[in-house]
C-alpha cells in the first residue's frame, strides 16, 4: 500500500509542454506513472509525449477522468493553475513551482480547502509511492520499496534521507515533499494521519527545518495520535536569526521557529530525533528493530 | 526585501496615511535648506538604515534650530551605526531623513504581519507605543490586541472596532483610528507587504493618528508585479556577495566560520552547516546551488565562497537527483582550472551516476580534491582540513 497516490492514479501535467513540464513528465512516465495527458492553454488538441494536450483542466478531466495533477506553471500564474485544478474536481494537486507570492497562496489554499482537494506544495519535490507512481521531480531509483513513510519540507534532504533508509536495509512506502514556503497546502499532521492508517507503513520519518511552527504542531499531534514509531530531523540548528535560508519559509523570526525548540518538542512527544543529517538511516534502523 | 523609513512613508502618503513632513538628504550641506522647506522650529534628524533601534544607537537626534539640524546631519551621515539589529559590524549611514516636529498626545503601536499558523495577515495594536513590541508581548501580552484578517473579505469595520475597543479608545479617536487602520491594510495587501510596523504611531493634539515611524518588508516572490517597490531597493543595505549570487540563481548567506559549503537544495545546505558544526567546525556560509546544479553554477559557487578570505576548506555536498553527478564532477574539474581555489576541496557526490563521478575525480588526480564517501565522512574530512590549514 501507499498513501495519496498509486499506480492507478490518473495524472495530468499542468504546464505540460513547457521545458520543465516536458522534462519531468517524461521521467514520471519512464517510472511508470499513469500520466493521462496535460494542459497548456492554447495548445489543446496537440499530442505531446504521446499524450493528449488540453486547453483547460476541466476539459482534461472530462476526457481522461484525471484525479491527480502536477503543476509546473511559472510562479506568476501558478496559484491560478492550482485553483483551476481544484475547480475542475482534481483531488490531489501537486505544485512544484517555486516563488509563488504568499498573497496568491493565501487565497488558493482557501479555495482548495473549500473543494476538499489535497494540495502538496508549492515549492516541493512532489510525491512518490515506491515502484508505483512518481509524481514529482525526485530521482526515482533512490526510493526502494519498503515500510517507511517520509514527510519532508526539503527536496534533496528527502533524497538523502530515503537513501540512508535504503542503505540501512529498509525501504519507502510513500515519500512526500510538503514544500518550504510560508504557506503550503498539506502539513505534517494531514500526512501523519494517513501514514498511521496505512498498514504497510511501519515507521514514519519527518524532516523539518527552521521557521514557522508546523513541526511544533506535528509534535503535539504525534504525542496524542500516532502509535507508529516516528524519526525526525530538523535542519538549520546553526542558522542565524532573521536570515532566510533559501526556502522562503526557512527564517527564524522574532526568536520563534528555532531548530532547538522543535527538537525539544519532538523529543518530548517520543520522537527519535536524529542528531545529525547523517544519522537518519541509523535512527530508523533503531526504531524498526525495537518495534 | 526591506526599504527605508522615508520610502515606507512615501508609500503611506500615497494612501492618504498621515505622516509628518520630511525630506531625505545625502549631504549635510543640504540639511538647513531641507529643514527650512519643512518649516517649524523643531526637527528630527534620523539615520536611514535597514535596522531598528536607531534611536538608542545615536542615529536619531532632535534639533531645535537650523544649526543643530546641520550639525546632527553631519554627525549622523557617515557614522557607523550599531544597534541590536545590525550586528557587531554596524551599518554605515548614507542617508538621513529630516522630519518636522509633531505634538504628541499619546504613543501607540500598530503593525501587520503574516501569521504563519493562521495563514492570513494579523493586525496588532497596542497602547504601549515606543517600546520594543517583543518586550510588550513577553511582559504584558494583554496590552496587545490582535485580529486576523481574512483576505477574502479584507479589512472591515468590525476589525477596526475590535482593535479600538480593545485599546479603550474614546469615540473621537476611534473614528480617526479606523480610517488609519483601514488605509494601512490597503498598503499591506495592495503592495504584497510581508510586514508593516509603525512604532510609534502617535495621536496628535487634534486627535489625529500620525505615523511617526514606518517599517516595511515585502514578499520577494511578489516583487515582479511591483516595479516601483523593486526600484526602492538599496543595494548599500544588502550583502554584495548575496546580491551577486542571486543573479546566478544561487542562494548565499555569509556566516562567520571558515568552512565553505556548496550544496544543492536549501534543506540539505542547512543540514550541511549543522553537521560541520557537529564535527567541531564552523560553517563560513550557506550556499544552495539549486536542485538542478550545473557545471556553471558550481564554478560561480566557488568564486562566491572564495571571496570570503576566512575560508580554509570547502565542502561540496551534492545529492544528484535529476542532476547527474558525473556532470558535476566535470564541473568541479573545470572550475578548479578556471578559478584558483587554493584550499582543500572535500567532495561528496551521491545519487545519480555517483560511481562515474568518483572515477572522474580519482583519475583527474588533483591534489586539493579529497573525496568523501558520505555526508558524515565529508563533514569530518572538511573540518579536519580546515583545522590543518594555516
Amino acid at each position: 500500500m501507499s498513501i495519496l497516490v498509486n499506480k492507478n492514479s490518473k495524472v495530468i501535467v499542468q504546464g505540460f509542454t513547457g521545458k520543465e513540464g516536458t522534462f519531468h513528465a517524461e521521467k514520471c512516465i519512464e517510472y511508470g506513472t499513469n500520466i493521462v495527458g496535460g494542459v497548456t492553454p492554447g495548445k489543446g488538441g496537440q499530442i505531446h509525449l504521446e499524450k493528449p494536450v488540453f486547453n483547460t483542466v476541466k476539459k482534461a478531466v472530462k476526457e481522461t477522468n484525471a484525479d491527480t495533477s502536477i503543476i509546473f506553471v511559472p510562479p506568476a500564474f501558478a496559484a491560478d493553475a492550482v485553483m483551476e485544478a481544484a475547480d475542475a474536481g482534481i483531488k490531489v494537486i501537486i505544485c512544484i513551482t517555486e516563488g509563488i507570492p504568499v498573497s496568491d497562496m493565501m487565497i488558493a489554499k482557501k479555495f482548495v480547502d473549500s473543494k476538499k482537494a489535497i494540495l502538496l506544495g508549492p515549492n516541493c519535490p512532489g510525491i512518490i509511492s515506491a515502484e508505483e507512481a512518481k509524481i514529482g521531480i525526485m530521482p526515482g531509483f533512490v526510493f526502494k520499496k519498503g515500510n517507511v513513510g517520509v514527510i519532508s519540507k526539503s527536496g534533496t534532504l528527502t533524497y538523502e534521507a530515503a537513501n540512508q533508509v535504503v542503505q540501512a536495509g529498509f525501504g519507502i512506502t510513500t515519500a512526500i515533499g510538503i514544500g518550504g514556503d510560508p504557506i503550503i497546502g498539506t502539513t505534517f499532521i494531514d500526512l501523519l494521519k494517513l501514514f498511521e492508517q496505512d498498514d504497510e507503513t511501519k515507521a514514519i520519518v519527518i524532516i523539518g527545518e527552521i521557521g514557522g511552527d508546523l513541526e511544533m504542531q506535528a509534535a503535539k499531534y504525534i504525542k496524542e495520535n500516532i502509535s507508529k514509531p516516528v524519526v525526525a530531523f530538523i535542519a538549520g540548528q546553526t542558522a542565524p536569526k532573521g536570515k532566510r535560508m533559501g526556502h522562503a519559509g526557512a527564517i527564524i523570526a522574532g526568536g520563534k521557529g528555532t531548530a532547538q525548540e522543535k527538537i525539544e518538542a519532538l523529543k518530548d512527544a517520543g520522537v527519535a530525533v536524529a542528531e545529525t543529517p547523517a544519522k537518519i538511516g541509523e535512527t530508523v534502523a533503531k526504531v524498526m528493530l525495537k518495534r | 526585501m526591506n526599504i527605508h523609513e522615508y520610502q515606507a512613508k512615501q508609500i503611506f502618503a500615497n494612501y492618504n496615511i498621515p505622516i509628518p513632513t520630511g525630506k531625505m538628504i545625502k549631504r549635510a550641506e543640504d540639511a538647513k535648506t531641507a529643514a527650512q522647506e519643512i518649516g517649524g522650529n523643531i526637527w528630527a534628524v534620523k539615520a536611514q538604515i535597514h535596522a531598528g533601534g536607531r534611536g538608542k544607537g545615536g542615529g536619531v537626534k532632535l534639533a531645535r534650530n537650523l544649526e543643530e539640524v546641520e550639525k546632527y546631519a553631519s554627525e549622523i551621515l557617515g557614522m557607523t551605526l550599531i544597534t541590536h539589529q545590525t550586528g557587531k559590524a554596524g551599518k554605515l549611514v548614507k542617508k538621513v531623513y529630516i522630519e518636522g516636529g509633531v505634538d504628541i498626545q499619546k504613543e501607540f503601536y500598530l503593525g501587520i504581519v503574516l501569521d504563519r499558523t493562521a495563514e492570513i495577515p494579523v493586525m496588532m495594536a497596542s497602547t504601549e507605543g515606543g517600546m520594543e513590541i517583543e518586550k510588550v508581548a513577553a511582559e504584558t501580552p494583554g496590552k496587545i490586541v490582535k485580529i486576523a484578517i481574512d483576505p477574502l473579505i479584507g479589512f472591515q469595520g468590525f476589525h477596526a472596532r475590535e482593535l479600538a475597543f480593545g485599546m479603550n479608545l474614546p469615540k473621537i479617536q476611534t473614528r480617526s483610528f479606523s480610517k488609519f487602520a483601514k488605509a494601512l491594510y490597503e498598503v499591506y495587501s495592495k503592495n504584497d507587504a510581508s510586514l508593516i510596523e509603525i512604532n510609534p504611531l502617535i495621536l496628535n493634539e487634534e486627535d489625529q493618528f500620525v505615523a511617526l515611524d514606518a517599517k516595511m518588508n515585502f514578499d520577494d516572490n511578489a516583487l515582479f508585479r511591483h516595479q516601483s517597490i523593486e526600484a526602492m531597493r538599496d543595494l548599500n543595505e544588502e550583502e554584495p556577495t548575496e546580491t551577486e549570487a542571486k543573479k546566478y540563481g544561487l542562494s548565499y548567506v555569509k556566516l562567520d566560520g571558515n568552512v565553505g559549503c556548496m550544496v544543492n537544495g536549501a534543506g540539505l545546505a542547512m543540514s550541511t552547516m549543522d553537521i560541520i558544526k557537529y564535527e567541531g567546525g564552523e560553517p563560513a556560509n550557506f550556499l544552495d546551488v539549486g536542485g538542478a546544479a550545473s557545471a556553471e553554477t558550481v564554478a560561480k559557487g566557488f568564486e562566491i565562497i572564495l571571496e570570503d578570505k576566512n575560508v580554509k576548506a570547502i565542502f561540496v555536498n551534492i545529492f544528484g537527483g535529476i542532476v547527474r553527478c558525473d556532470r558535476i564532477a566535470k564541473g568541479i574539474l573545470e572550475a578548479t582550472k578556471k578559478t584558483e581555489v587554493g584550499v582543500p576541496l572535500v567532495v561528496r557526490l551521491d545519487g545519480t551516476n555517483a560511481e562515474e563521478a568518483a572515477i572522474i575525480l580519482d583519475n583527474a588526480d588533483i591534489e586539493i580534491i579529497i573525496t568523501a564517501s558520505d555526508l558524515a565522512d565529508g563533514a569530518k574530512k572538511v573540518v579536519s582540513a580546515a583545522k590543518g590549514a594555516k
